[in-house]
């Protein structure tokens, strides 16, 4: 809690929104038209996350999961429906707005790290901060912090393929983590892990969530959904059935 | 909407062109080639208009050349078909009555005299001509000689100036300059010899196998007076029309023919004919440009293939930035970036290797060579220079433009989806 607080003074202030909610899904639905057959991806999803959450979305492979999770995570748009993050309606805005919204109140972790290969690992997690306008000194004592906060502070010139896969998810997590975002976002975090550093990994994610953060997985691995606050379970592109 | 933000576009460049330095290199390479075909061609194109006008020059510039011919209608009672006769005398008289002439020179040609020195006999024309003939028609004097003077005119002395080709028939290796030379069974002496240079066009043959007197003496040893060519040469080449319309109003008073006669005189203006040819030489370089260009076009393609390779590599890169916050324009910045880098890279190692293959071809020698000589010495200059960078600067451009289009239509979704 300390270094968080330390970092981002704001992250232990009351969120400005209505009731602590985050998120706010109304009747999403998403048709992939491929031109012969329209794909319902999403038919109709309701979806409320309050601040401090820390929600496991599961269901099985072609349920819809990636797709809700690229709508949350601003990476899509949906069909019909409504999307509004923090008091403001994301949906309909265009491809610039929904890059800055993804910059600041978004935090992505994904399944296959997804780091820029040819840079290090100090240069990853300084990205968003670019992208953000954030001055160089203030990049300069975030990145180290969060680098030093996931343990790797004396990994900090090392390229991606000079990590192991666990450094590696935790690079990415110092980088969702960057620009102080609504909420982390994550992907299968550990689908690409032994057991050993995806248990690191899903304790990382359970120390931000104490910490307050609000947390949103998305993972068929039924261990890290069990530690999670809320397991929303989806299906056929529905929800069917939520429990905490 | 935020400022564009050059330094990021700048940093993301530096960040993602750190690899696949072959590549780099090959493609450099290409348009390096382009480049430096564009510059050697544009090159050649300068020094043939460089050396043609030199060519154009030796015969004098801003000339207008006239025959006397016949009138070609009646004119105050006059019959048509008469001829005209333009006399020694009226050199003079039309240099005080022509206003901005920067010269005007009588000629009488007699084509077959025989010249003799020593065992040595060629037959050749011998021309009669005023003083201010050597200077308009560019006939300078090698050192040691002179041309003919105002002297040798008034005192009608038997000097002679002999074309450098004639002075070497005639006399071989030695210097002519101080001997004798018999013209029809006249001794003259050799005042001068020309200095050689190339000549374009001519009337009447070239003037290094001329022999050339005054045109005093030439009345007094041949016996004639009427002109066979007179040479106006007015101060600027914009007066040359004004100037001619004078020339025919002054003798159509004097020999009483129509000013606007235009049978009276046959004319060759060299303005007009230089104008013709400028237009001709554009041509030439626009078409040798053109062909540059293409050459430079298929390096061009060529950096842009490779930048499409790139986009493709770097989609999920790309997609990931996007993810984190990138803006298009952000991630496109530095694929357009990159194409121009490595297309004015290409510049300017092309540019380098076009100044040496320019000294190489400087050193050869040309002295012997008259179909080296024309062909000149290529040339680089200032507008070569700017109009190959406007070139490459375009085609850096297209070729980083279009592959960060495609860069721009990732679809971060699309791209994170794990495989």
């Amino acid at each position: 809690m300390s270094l968080l607080s330390k970092l981002y003074p704001a992250a232990a202030a009351p969120a400005p929104s209505v009731d602590g909610e985050v998120i706010r899904l109304q009747g999403i639905s998403k048709v992939y038209d491929t031109g012969k057959v329209k794909v319902e991806a999403l038919r109709g999803v309701d979806l409320e996350v309050e601040r401090g959450d820390f929600v496991a979305i599961t269901g099985p492979s072609g349920s819809g999961k990636s797709t809700l999770m690229n709508i949350i995570g601003c990476l899509d748009t949906p069909t019909s429906g409504r999307y509004i993050l923090r008091g403001r309606a994301v949906d309909g805005l265009d491809r610039d707005a929904l890059a800055e919204v993804r910059n600041r109140r978004i935090g992505f972790v994904f399944q296959n790290f997804n780091l820029l290969p040819q840079i290090t690992a100090y240069e990853n997690v300084e990205m968003p901060l670019l992208f953000g306008g954030v001055s160089r000194r203030e990049r300069h004592d975030r990145v180290v912090g969060l680098l030093e906060r996931v343990g790797l502070g004396d990994r900090m010139e090392h390229k991606p393929t000079e990590l192991s896969g666990g450094q590696m998810q935790r690079v990415a997590v110092a980088r969702a983590l960057a620009m102080d975002p609504d909420i982390i976002l994550a992907d299968e975090p550990t689908g690409n892990l032994d057991s050993t550093s995806g248990g690191d990994i899903m304790e990382l994610f359970r120390g931000l969530w104490r910490q307050g953060r609000t947390v949103l997985v998305i993972t068929h691995d039924a261990a890290l959904a069990v530690r999670a606050s809320r397991v929303v379970v989806i299906s056929d592109g529905r929800i069917t059935s939520e429990g905490g | 909407m935020r400022a564009p933000r050059p330094g990021l576009v700048l940093r993301l460049f530096l960040q993602s062109s750190r690899v696949q330095r072959k590549r780099a290199v090959l493609t450099v390479a290409a348009i390096a080639w382009g480049s430096l075909s564009l510059l050697l061609l544009l090159s050649f194109g300068e020094g043939l208009r460089l050396s043609l006008y030199r060519a154009s020059r030796g015969m004098g510039h801003n000339l207008a050349i006239l025959w006397p011919g016949e009138t070609g209608r009646p004119w105050q009672g006059l019959p048509a078909g008469r001829p005209v006769r333009l006399r020694i005398d009226d050199v003079d008289f039309l240099r005080k009555r022509v206003q901005g002439l920067a010269g005007v020179s009588g000629e009488i040609h007699n084509w077959r005299v025989t010249m003799s020195q020593g065992d040595t006999t060629v037959t050749g024309m011998v021309i009669g001509a005023s003083p201010d003939y050597g200077r308009m028609r560019n006939q300078i004097a090698r050192s040691g000689g002179r041309y003919l003077n105002a002297l040798d005119q008034s005192r009608r002395r038997r000097m002679v100036f002999l074309g450098n080709t004639l002075a070497a028939d005639l006399f071989g290796d030695r210097d002519p300059v101080g001997r004798t030379v018999q013209l029809d069974g006249v001794p003259y002496t050799v005042c001068g010899v020309m200095v050689p240079k190339i000549m374009m066009g001519n009337y009447g043959g070239l003037d290094e196998n001329h022999a050339i007197i005054p045109i005093s003496t030439y009345e007094a040893h041949f016996g004639r007076d009427t002109l066979s060519v007179l040479v106006v040469q007015p101060e600027a080449r914009e007066h040359m029309p004004r100037v001619l319309n004078e020339v025919h109003e002054v003798l159509g008073a004097k020999y009483v023919f129509d000013p606007d006669d235009d049978r009276a005189f046959g004319i060759w203006d060299t303005v007009e004919t230089s104008a013709v040819m400028d237009n001709m030489l554009l041509g030439i370089q626009l078409f040798l440009g053109i062909i540059g260009t293409l050459t430079l076009i298929v390096g061009g393609i060529g950096v842009a293939n490779i930048m499409y390779a790139v986009v493709k590599e770097r989609t999920r890169e790309i997609g990931v930035q996007m993810a984190l916050g990138a803006r298009g324009s952000w991630v496109t910045s530095p694929i357009v970036l990159e194409g121009l880098v490595f297309t004015l890279l290409g510049g300017v190692v092309g540019l380098v290797m076009a100044f040496v293959v320019i000294g190489a071809i400087a050193l050869i020698p040309t002295a012997d060579n008259e179909a080296l000589q024309m062909l000149g010495k290529p040339t680089l200059s200032i507008p070569i220079g700017v109009g190959t960078a406007v070139v490459l600067g375009t085609i850096g451009l297209l070729a980083g433009y279009f592959p960060a289009r495609r860069a721009a239509r990732v679809d971060p979704a699309e791209t994170l989806r794990y495989e």
